[in-house]
């Protein structure tokens, strides 16, 4: 970290430009002191509770409960009351309303709701205002329509609930991923125990709040907090069905856990994504899609482009390019609109790609890091770039999971393929080409669950999204996102 | 004199080819001593499986298609031999116009289970099926003919390769449709079926790295077991039906991709 110790105090950085800072205001969300875990409609006084922090001044926010088994078990009791007494018998079509009413309200308070996501995950406002929220509310939109039309999403079949969902996500999209979870959830008539990730409880804790305005009945939706003990508290629990959300080591965990239980599973699990630049690409929309692959959302993204492959013909024009896009970036307070790159979501998420990068280092990878003025407290890391890295290095094989991309290149498209899906994982890939034919061909050959061609890190409620190989199963979004919540007579 | 019959060996079904066990054992079967595959054979046929599934993937949906049927032509031929080998012609009967039914769909899969999706924003956004790869099927141990086809059909359908473990306790069914498959136009490697010990062989095909899915229709009470092996390398793991058929039986081998392409001038 010496190389970053050393940046730290060069100025006048980026690249000569000066923003007077545009800070959003923090004074547009609310919180509480302490929260207790949601359930049956009512803030149930945990045992146990922890302090939730900013990442980007490791200030305090709130004290937020450490569910144990015992307080698990309640939420799923909870789930179950309200799925036996009243939602399972609910006409689509008015569980479609209340699905409405949610993303009517999460449009009106979405500004809030922005902030809070900024403060408690370190994000940039501008992502959690232009992509996190208005996404969140689309997809709640998106399912409400189908909950009274489930019998034409499955030809020849008959689909019903299946009772409790158990949902666990991640630290990365807090509040999106709730949605990614609750609303197909819902729209398919199940009840859902949700536990947001340990760092990132607000956003979830807050949605109650929504819940309560859109008079969703009680037990229908309970969110339970606490660390990793909390999540196999809820696996383990009698619900029906688990939908996971994090790394491919603990998916693996859950899959095992779940051996011949008959539970249904959906994991969504690691990914270290390839994007490839032919040497037709148009060069300079591929820079801006290989920073939006990478550097969106500090690399917190499991479908992050975060193995480059240039062709090699245009491979110092393409490093050139990026290099000068880097020093653009603005690294540092979330909450202020121009803000590219935001905080690290934690100490030990730092510590991990701290970790990686040294290893890329050693084994002999050459790194290129922009000067850039980091703030001194909170959890940040400069947008790093590798070169000179081969396949078998650490940062070519595992999830770093943070702003740090791999360059690698290729000269023909069988060897692109070859590299590119060389990996146990295939969640995304991205291919940059002006031909067509060449754009379909390697569709086609990557073997991953979304494919962005001339584009990156594109999402809508409408669109599958989910893995190849260990990067999970199941489909989240879109019809093939309802097939998961269903049991089919 | 009446003329003395000669008899078959019963062999295993690997890359296209009949090897006996590389471990040299035979078990006895319905009357017949048939081979025991080992461990290495189980994995030879995985690593044949893996060579042979890029091109059945990447044939048309309407050659893999005729391939089937085809499938289903050369089983007519030997509705006799089949009949005595399962619980008579009428499970025969189910069995090849089951393998019809499966050709036909080859190439309506895209249109039944993907979509073309409507994004909120200039994009083109479409979501194909396809296959999962390398599939590894426990054979229901009964019905012996019906069973087997009921879980090969709708895998090879959307293009995976597969490693079948036969049913222990009728294999010469599955032996008598190694014979039909390598003479239909299935590629060699596409399907690979293996006769032996189901304890002994299903734990490391459950385990293997190289499989993606791996079905259970057939595996009785081993599946708590299988099914944690299968967590290994993140496998779909398929809880399919032993003697019927559905579109859906074949999603349970398929993937979801999902593609995007800005529009614009």
């Amino acid at each position: 970290m010496a190389e970053l110790e050393r940046t730290k105090d060069r100025a006048p950085i980026p690249a000569g430009w000066e923003y007077a800072s545009a800070p959003e205001s923090r004074d547009l969300v609310t919180l509480r002191d302490r929260y207790g875990l949601f359930v049956g409609g009512e803030w149930l006084e945990p045992k146990e509770s922890y302090t939730t922090i900013d990442p980007s001044s490791e200030e305090s926010l709130a004290e937020v409960g450490q569910a144990s088994e015992a307080e698990v078990e309640l939420a799923v009791q909870s789930a179950r009351d309200a799925y036996e007494n009243g939602w399972s018998a609910l006409p689509g079509s008015e569980r479609a309303k209340y699905l409405f009413r949610i993303a009517r309200l999460l449009q009106e308070r979405a500004r809030e709701f922005a902030v809070l996501e900024s403060l408690n995950g370190g994000k940039p406002i501008r992502e959690s205002r232009d992509v996190d929220l208005p996404l969140a509310a689309a997809h709640f939109f998106y399912y409400a329509g189908w909950a009274d039309k489930l019998e034409y999403a499955f030809p020849n079949r008959t689909p019903k609930p299946l009772g409790v969902a158990g949902q666990i996500i991640p630290w990365n999209f807090p509040l999106l991923m709730l949605a990614w979870k609750i609303a197909p959830a819902l729209a398919a008539g199940n009840t859902v125990v949700l536990k947001p990730a340990e760092t990132t409880p607000l956003s979830a804790l807050h949605f109650c709040d929504i819940l309560r305005q859109a008079e969703l009945p009680p037990g229908v939706v309970n969110i339970i907090t606490g660390d990793g003990s909390t999540g196999a508290a809820l696996v383990e629990s009698e619900v029906d069905k688990v939908a996971f959300t994090g790394s491919t080591d603990v998916g693996k965990a859950i899959q095992r856990r779940l051996a011949g239980t008959g539970k249904k599973l959906t994991l969504e699990l690691g990914g270290k994504a390839a994007n490839v630049i032919f040497d037709d690409a148009a060069l300079d929309q591929a820079v801006e899609g290989i920073v939006n692959g990478i550097y969106f959302n500090q690399g917190h993204v499991c479908c992050a482009g975060s193995r480059l492959l240039v062709q090699e013909s245009v491979y110092e024009d393409v490093i050139d390019k990026l290099k000068r896009r880097l020093t653009t970036l603005r690294v540092g307070d979330p909450l202020d609109k121009n803000t590219d790159v935001g905080a690290i979501n934690s100490r030990q998420q730092l510590e991990k790609i701290t970790e990686l990068v040294k290893s890329g280092e050693e084994e002999g990878a050459e790194i290129y890091q922009p000067p850039c003025r980091l703030p001194e407290k909170g959890y940040w890391f400069v947008p790093t770039v590798f070169t000179n890295v081969a396949q078998s290095y650490r940062i070519a094989q595992e999830e770093i999971f943070g702003p740090v991309l791999s360059v690698l290149t290729f000269r023909t498209p069988d060897e692109a393929v070859e590299k590119a899906n060389n990996t146990p994982y295939g969640l995304s890939a991205g291919v940059w080409t002006e031909k067509g034919s060449r754009i379909l061909s390697m569709a086609q050959r990557l073997r991953a669950g979304v494919i962005w061609a001339n584009t990156y890190n594109r999402f809508d409620p409408a669109s599958p999204f989910g893995g190849y190989k260990e990067s999970g199963f199941g489909r989240e979004g879109g019809r093939h996102g309802l097939e998961p919540y269903l049991r089919f007579e | 004199m009446s003329r003395l019959p000669v008899r078959k060996t019963y062999k295993l079904f690997i890359g296209g080819e009949f090897p006996r066990s590389e471990s040299g054992r035979t078990y006895e079967a319905e009357g017949q001593n048939v081979a025991r595959a080992s461990r290495k054979d189980l994995r030879d046929a995985v690593r044949i499986a893996r060579g042979a599934f890029g091109r059945w993937a990447g044939m048309t949906a309407y050659n893999r298609g005729q391939v089937l049927y085809r499938v289903a032509e050369m089983m007519e031929a030997r509705r006799a031999e089949f009949a005595e080998l399962c619980s008579g012609p009428k499970e025969v009967e189910r069995s090849i116009d089951r393998v019809v039914w499966y050709a036909g769909w080859a190439d309506k899969l895209a249109q039944v289970l993907g979509s073309s999706n409507p994004v909120a924003g200039p994009y083109f956004n479409f979501t194909v099926p396809e296959p999962t790869g390398v599939v590894g099927i426990l054979a229901p141990p009964e019905p012996a003919l019906a069973g087997l086809v009921s879980r090969v059909a709708p895998a090879i359908v959307g293009g995976n390769a597969v490693v079948v473990v036969a049913s222990e306790l009728h294999p010469l069914a599955a032996v008598e449709l190694a014979e039909v498959l390598a003479t239909a136009d299935v590629p060699g490697g596409v399907v690979n079926i293996l006769t032996g010990r189901r304890e002994e062989l299903a734990p490391v095909l459950a385990s293997h790295m190289d499989v993606n899915a791996l079905d259970v229709s057939g595996a009785d009470g081993q599946v708590p077991e299988l099914e944690e092996l299968a967590a290994e390398n993140v496998k779909r793991v398929v809880h399919g039906a032993p003697d019927d058929q559905s579109p859906w039986e074949i999603a349970g081998f398929l993937e979801l991709k999902t593609v995007w392409h800005p529009i614009g001038v």
